[in-house]
């Protein structure tokens, strides 16, 4: 979340869309039911399913699912076409007058620079133009047909509220009056706050889905308002954290980017990553890249890592390939894997195409699953008859299965999706022999590193190089994990304005990441959290939940990454000469000598409104990208395209080219582009979602949410029930080109057919909570069903869009 | 009034059993407050974090005992706490029902293998898991670690045993398996969080 | 005043004097069905604080679940999907004992002291005086008690009478994720049902209102209704509940006359049927008590 919870309190309008905030995140969707009885403000939902969210809403409008981009890029259109932008904001702070190269095309469904044999774009057409200065040339009228802005119109004009209906079978009126509602949050004192989840995630456009949200916001200009951002409702407790710990192959903690092949010396590798800025004035952040990564590479390495030996670097390993969840078990299937463990990750349920992850994982030599429950995946070699069909004796892998204790039974803190990290404390013992992930991770690579200092091996160095300075080294705690994570100063750190001043002793927590150096003498294992245990002490376990002006900030409350900052970008809630554009919901203003108020300000608090100091610090140019010249391999601006399984015959914006149906660059792997089901054979639009009584595939083992949702069911319309004969309660078998599951079935007008590009639209709903194991009733596992492709740029699986048929069992 | 013969008798026979015996002079029972203990009362609470959704729920975890040696802490309910901003108390039905999460029959106790081709779990020790999975990652990793590639560029990579780790896990334990890992050379690790 | 009284002022079967002298504040629930999002944490909340697992049932096609309540589940969420005016209104109804001022519960039980009702207005049972007649079935207007397969014993939710006693909320409230439940004097729910009804007029819904029927003297748990002037649209809300005329029809002339009967000499067998006749005739009585007063 740009934003955070409380803070969805202080829209004018709530979009849910792509989540179901109120039954994946109910407590968090308090403050939506808040913002509405005391602010008045409306809540709209656009779902392919009527929900829980729905059920409170002032507007609901369905949408096929997959459709999303048609929908947005509509309202893009509605507001340029109808001049609700908010214009001071978009000139200033984004790069709507940015000139873009020549080159630049967009023709029949694809962007300059497409290569269909390695379904890649070579992105030289989407570059800025650059002034000798090296800085972008910009047109400050807007009316350059190069500019960002009329590329952007242009891109847009095809999406009208006749070509959004009849893509995404969004009733036009309905259409319309949500861009109406959306459109007077451009006024300067109006917000809208976007809450979307997986629901725009999990496509093999997800990334796309968003950016086309937060093109939106900008234009609207509600980034860093009070009541507005872009606010991704995340899905468990830490995965915020974990994301930040960055426990993915192609970053390291804080989203620095990981060394790959091409990276051969640490010199090219820190050159690469560290951006020159491309308008004057700006404080382009990524340029401090060294003084992160120098400090991880001191927090790893310890002593070893000295200037001499580019602290390190070559101990870092360089990556060759995708290693995302899809390719690990791509490469599994095909034999290339022998080991591997699962950590509190139970992929067979959740990860798509069951029958394929199973088959893979039969092929390893060994695995290990250390999970608190009995997860599937440590059963895949097992017979559970109709739920799980196996033959033990045919799997010759080596299951290992650890317990490991839950939240309850150990301290340590966890980030929730508005970014505020908090601790928490152990209540009791786990049961019988259940270890901790740090005392089990610990206990590991202790055995690992003795049997290296003992016998030797490949490339020991970095395993007994490693810094390991836990006082029971095989019980790592976590307060000495966390404040090595904070980062310590390692000799004296002293203010580069004036030399005298030491800002942290040799030994001492560091205070935050300006203290952070590129030259060895800091150590932080993850520069974003630096701060969170400072030289005061654990700042993660701060309790006080005073919040002196009512916008929820609450301050001394845990600690928000970065720098305890509540609402990102917020030097945008001010206009050029730093007043607030809403006073009634200042975030933040300059008061003539410095920024400051009631956040951390997003800006050098010192930079002086008349330099032209632009919100956006993250990036070179300093504002937002309407345009992305880089980061997106599927394009610098959004477009529909179908979902891999499409109930149509093509792609209703570009009906005669068949390269661009679904996603030109997203990755398929050999044999997943045949087993991609055509309409004809199976007609409905699937799609698989949470309930609120249950938590992804944990609380099936809860016999208190097993009580509330027992049994595995699947949602249809009245309409596909009366063609299919299928009443209320019926059992029915739903099958995809991957295998098929029976479940009992639910029908309901939260379900509507949808007209789409002339012909009807059913859509089969499918809660995914059930499996083997567990203590509601055994159910098959609904990824049995989904397709094996994931979104082009995030390789996130495409649960939510596929094709499926559906009969009486 | 719609009054079937059944239900008049039905109803006489209520008042038999009523305040009948009163007027007879039998005295009722004493009229005492009868209402069930408040189970709560020296309980030890502590404070934690729902470990469900990305709202990180505040929560009150009471347990049996108040932490002396012999007592054995025992969670016997858990609710909002209503200090935290966000959920100010509240919980959802994940939340809520929290005490049977911990306490499932499925909860694992002991470490298991299923020996190749086997039909069931094994009970072996911490020892003895963790020294066979160690044996394994070693072997695997000193068969198949890359130090160079193809154009002679140091690499040192590990790419056969691959890690997927959890967003359940705390910030301590994501970031010491990330710094173990890399250590290791391993390039082959995702998490939950990317679907 | 406090609103965690313990002074009972109603017992079944009891015409002893309850004490008065002592001054309490009444209590309400206000269940606000507009920011209702079904999520069963009530039920869940309510399940786990009064230590009640029932068994693990059946999807019967609808998100109803448990789909009825039963003597261990207290509360349900009834689902009802409605198309009004050409939009889908999906109206989601928290479902218990509304602890009704003047219950007809209390007034047709027949043994002493197993049911009664508190100065802050919170009728409980106690199952340890309860001879499982099911005649709390019979009186209650709006389908509340259910016996138990277990120890034929009459079950219903007690607003936490356990919490509220130490001055804290039922558990149902304080996990409600958006504020639906509230919980306090019966004069702050009805101010703020007021702000919540007229958030409601502003946003269209012209019959928002307050369901606190004057048929059983007000309840002690209250809506705030979108459509308050068709309460049957949420599973069967009835209209304008009264006590089972049955009971008042006791409660009036056959008394009398059943002190006749008695005064014949028949005590002995009077006895023998409050101590063991209930529990033979208990499963027909809840059987015909359903069909009778189940709302159409």
């Amino acid at each position: 979340m740009t934003n955070h919870w409380v803070d969805i309190k202080n829209a004018d309008l709530v979009l849910v869309m792509g989540g179901n905030a109120a039954e994946a995140h109910p407590c968090g969707f308090k403050w939506v039911v808040e913002a509405k009885a005391s602010r008045k403000a409306k809540l709209v939902v656009v779902d392919p399913r009527f929900t829980r969210s729905a059920a409170v809403s002032d507007f609901y409008a369905p949408i096929r699912a997959g459709s999303d981009i048609a929908f947005l890029g509509g309202v893009i259109h509605y507001l340029l076409a109808n001049d609700k932008i908010h214009h001071e904001y978009v000139k200033a702070f984004t790069n709507a007058a940015f000139l873009i190269n020549d080159g630049f095309q967009f023709e029949d469904g694809l962007f300059s620079g497409y290569d269909a044999a390695k379904r890649k774009y070579d992105t030289a057409t989407w570059q800025y133009q650059l002034d000798g200065q090296g800085f972008v040339k910009i047109d400050e009228t807007l009316q350059n047909p190069n500019c960002v802005f009329q590329i952007m119109k242009r891109h847009y004009a095809r999406y009208t509220p006749e070509v959004v209906s009849q893509v995404t079978g969004t009733p036009k009126a309905d259409f319309l009056n949500i861009c109406e509602l959306i459109a007077e949050t451009a006024a300067p004192n109006r917000t809208m706050t976007i809450c979307y989840a997986l629901g725009w995630t999990q496509h093999s456009v997800g990334s796309q889905n968003i950016r086309t949200m937060a093109m939106i916001q900008l234009l609207l200009g509600n980034m860093g308002m009070a009541g507005g951002g872009v606010n991704a409702l995340r899905g468990h407790a830490n995965v915020q954290g974990i994301t930040d710990q960055c426990l993915y192959s192609e970053v390291l903690p804080g989203y620095l980017s990981a060394p790959a092949d091409a990276d051969k010396t640490r010199e090219e590798y820190l050159a690469k990553r560290t951006p020159k800025p491309l308008r004057p004035n700006q404080m382009n952040f990524p340029q401090n890249f060294p003084k992160w990564h120098t400090s991880l590479m001191k927090a790893w390495y310890g002593s070893a890592a000295k200037v001499e030996n580019g602290f390190c670097y070559d101990w870092l390993p360089k990556k060759d390939a995708a290693y995302d969840v899809l390719a690990l078990f791509e490469r599994m299937h095909q034999g290339k894997m022998n080991g591997f463990v699962c950590q509190g990750f139970n992929p067979l349920a959740s990860v798509s195409h069951k029958a394929k992850v199973s088959a893979g994982l039969a092929k390893l030599k060994f695995l290990v699953v250390i999970d608190p429950l009995a997860t599937e995946t440590a059963e895949f070699w097992k017979d559970y008859g109709e739920f799980n069909p196996a033959d033990p004796a045919a799997i010759q892998t080596e299951v290992f299965r650890l317990p490991s204790t839950c939240f309850a039974e150990q301290d340590g803190s966890f980030t929730n999706s508005g970014r505020v990290i908090q601790w928490h404390w152990k209540a009791a013992d786990g049961p019988g022999e259940a270890r901790s992930d740090l005392d089990i991770v610990g206990d590991l690579f202790a055995r690992l590193r003795a049997l290296y200092a003992k016998d030797g091996g490949a490339f020991p160095d970095p395993v007994l190089g490693l810094a390991w300075p836990y006082r029971i080294p095989r019980q790592p705690h976590p307060e000495e994990v966390a404040m090595e994570i904070n980062g310590r100063a390692l000799a004296d750190v002293t203010d580069p304005k004036d030399p005298t001043k030491v800002l942290a002793r040799a030994g001492e927590q560091l205070a935050g990441f300006a203290q952070l150096r590129d030259d060895g003498s800091t150590a932080s294992g993850n520069w974003i959290y630096c701060g969170m245990w400072s030289q005061v002490g654990n700042l993660t376990a701060r309790r006080d939940p005073a919040d002196l002006t009512g916008l929820g900030q609450t301050l001394n409350w845990g600690f928000a990454w970065p720098a305890n900052r509540r609402i990102l970008y917020n030097r945008a809630s001010c206009d050029l000469a730093g007043k607030p554009w809403d006073p009634s919901r200042a975030v933040i203003k300059w008061d003539g000598t410095k920024w400051g108020g009631n956040d951390i300000p997003d800006m050098r608090p010192d930079a002086r409104p008349e330099e032209g100091v632009m919100p956006f610090i993250m990036n070179p140019e300093g504002v937002a990208r309407l345009f992305a010249p880089e980061r997106m391999v599927d394009g610098p601006l959004p477009e529909h395209y179908e979902p891999f399984e499409t109930p149509l015959d093509g792609n209703p914006m570009h009906p005669n080219n068949p390269q661009a149906v679904s996603n030109p660059a997203a990755r398929i792997y050999p044999g997943d582009l045949e087993s991609f089901a055509k309409a004809r054979d199976f007609p409905y639009v699937a799609t698989t979602y949470r309930l609120v009584e249950h938590f992804h595939f944990w609380t099936k083992h809860s016999l208190l949410n097993a009580i509330t949702q027992p049994q595995q069911f699947v949602e249809i319309g009245e309409e596909l029930a009366r063609e299919k004969g299928i009443a209320n309660g019926d059992r029915v078998r739903v099958r995809s080109t991957r295998g098929q599951i029976v479940a009992v079935a639910v029908v309901t007008k939260r379900l509507r057919t949808l007209e789409v590009d002339g012909r009807k639209i059913h859509t089969v709903g499918m809660p995914i909570h059930w499996g083997f194991r567990g203590v509601t009733h055994p159910g098959y596992i609904t990824n049995t069903l989904t397709p094996f492709v994931g979104d082009a740029n995030s390789q996130t699986p495409e649960f939510k869009a596929f094709l499926v048929n559906i009969e009486k069992a | 009034m719609n009054v079937t013969r059944r239900q008049f008798l039905k109803v006489t026979a209520a008042g038999l059993g009523s305040s009948s015996l009163a007027m007879l002079g039998f005295s009722p029972q004493p009229a005492l407050a009868e209402i069930r203990n408040f189970k709560l009362a020296r309980t030890t609470e502590t404070r934690n974090t729902c470990p469900y959704c990305s709202v990180s729920c505040g929560v009150l975890i009471y347990s049996l005992g108040d932490k002396s040696k012999n007592a054995r802490a025992e969670i016997v309910h858990i609710e909002g706490d209503p200090d935290n901003p966000v959920n100010r108390g509240t919980l959802c039905p994940k939340g809520a029902g929290l005490l049977d999460m911990i306490h499932s029959a499925n909860r694992l106790k002991h470490p298991e293998v299923r020996e190749p081709g086997a039909s069931e779990w094994k009970r072996i020790t911490w020892d003895e898991a963790l020294d066979r999975i160690a044996r394994h990652m070693k072997a695997d990793r000193d068969a198949n670690f890359i130090k160079t590639n193809s154009d002679g560029v140091t690499v040192n990579r590990w790419n056969t045993t691959g890690f997927l780790a959890s967003s359940a896990a705390g910030n301590e334990a994501g970031y010491l398996t990330h710094k173990v890992l890399r250590g290791l050379g391993v390039v082959t690790l995702d998490t939950q969080a990317r679907i | 005043m406090v609103w965690q009284s313990l002074d009972i002022r109603r017992r079944s079967a009891t015409t002893t004097p309850m004490p008065q002298a002592r001054e309490s504040t009444e209590v309400a629930k206000l269940i606000d069905i507009s920011q209702c999002i079904g999520c069963k944490a009530c039920q869940v909340a309510c399940m786990e604080w009064n230590d009640l697992r029932q068994e693990v049932g059946y999807c019967v096609g609808v998100y109803d679940n448990p789909p009825d309540l039963t003597a261990k589940a207290w509360t349900v969420m009834r689902f009802t999907e409605l198309e009004n005016d050409g939009r889908l209104e999906w109206l989601i109804r928290k479902d218990g004992c509304m602890h009704c001022q003047d219950p007809g519960c209390l007034k047709a039980c027949p043994a002493p002291g197993a049911i009664v009702q508190y100065a802050n207005g919170i009728v409980e049972f106690h199952q340890e005086h309860c001879i499982g007649c099911g005649y709390c079935l019979t009186g209650c207007p709006f389908n509340i008690p259910r016996l138990s397969d277990q120890d034929h014993k009459a079950y219903k939710c007690s607003l936490c009478s356990d919490r509220v006693a130490v001055g804290q909320v039922p558990a149902c409230i304080k996990t409600c994720p958006t504020g639906a439940l509230h919980f306090g004097s019966k004069e702050d729910m009805k101010e703020h049902a007021e702000q919540r009804i007229a958030d409601l007029k502003s946003r269209g819904f012209t019959n928002a209102g307050l369901y606190d029927p004057p048929g059983v003297g007000g309840t002690h748990v209250m809506y705030v209704l979108q459509h308050a002037d068709r309460p049957e649209w949420y599973a069967g809300l009835p209209q304008d509940p009264a006590i089972n005329p049955l009971v008042e029809v006791w409660k009036g002339w056959t008394k009398p006359l059943a002190i006749g009967v008695m005064a014949a000499g028949v005590l002995a067998s009077l006895i023998h049927y409050v101590m063991k006749g209930p529990n033979e005739i208990s499963k027909e009585t809840e059987k015909e008590v359903e069909n009778e007063t189940r709302p159409e």
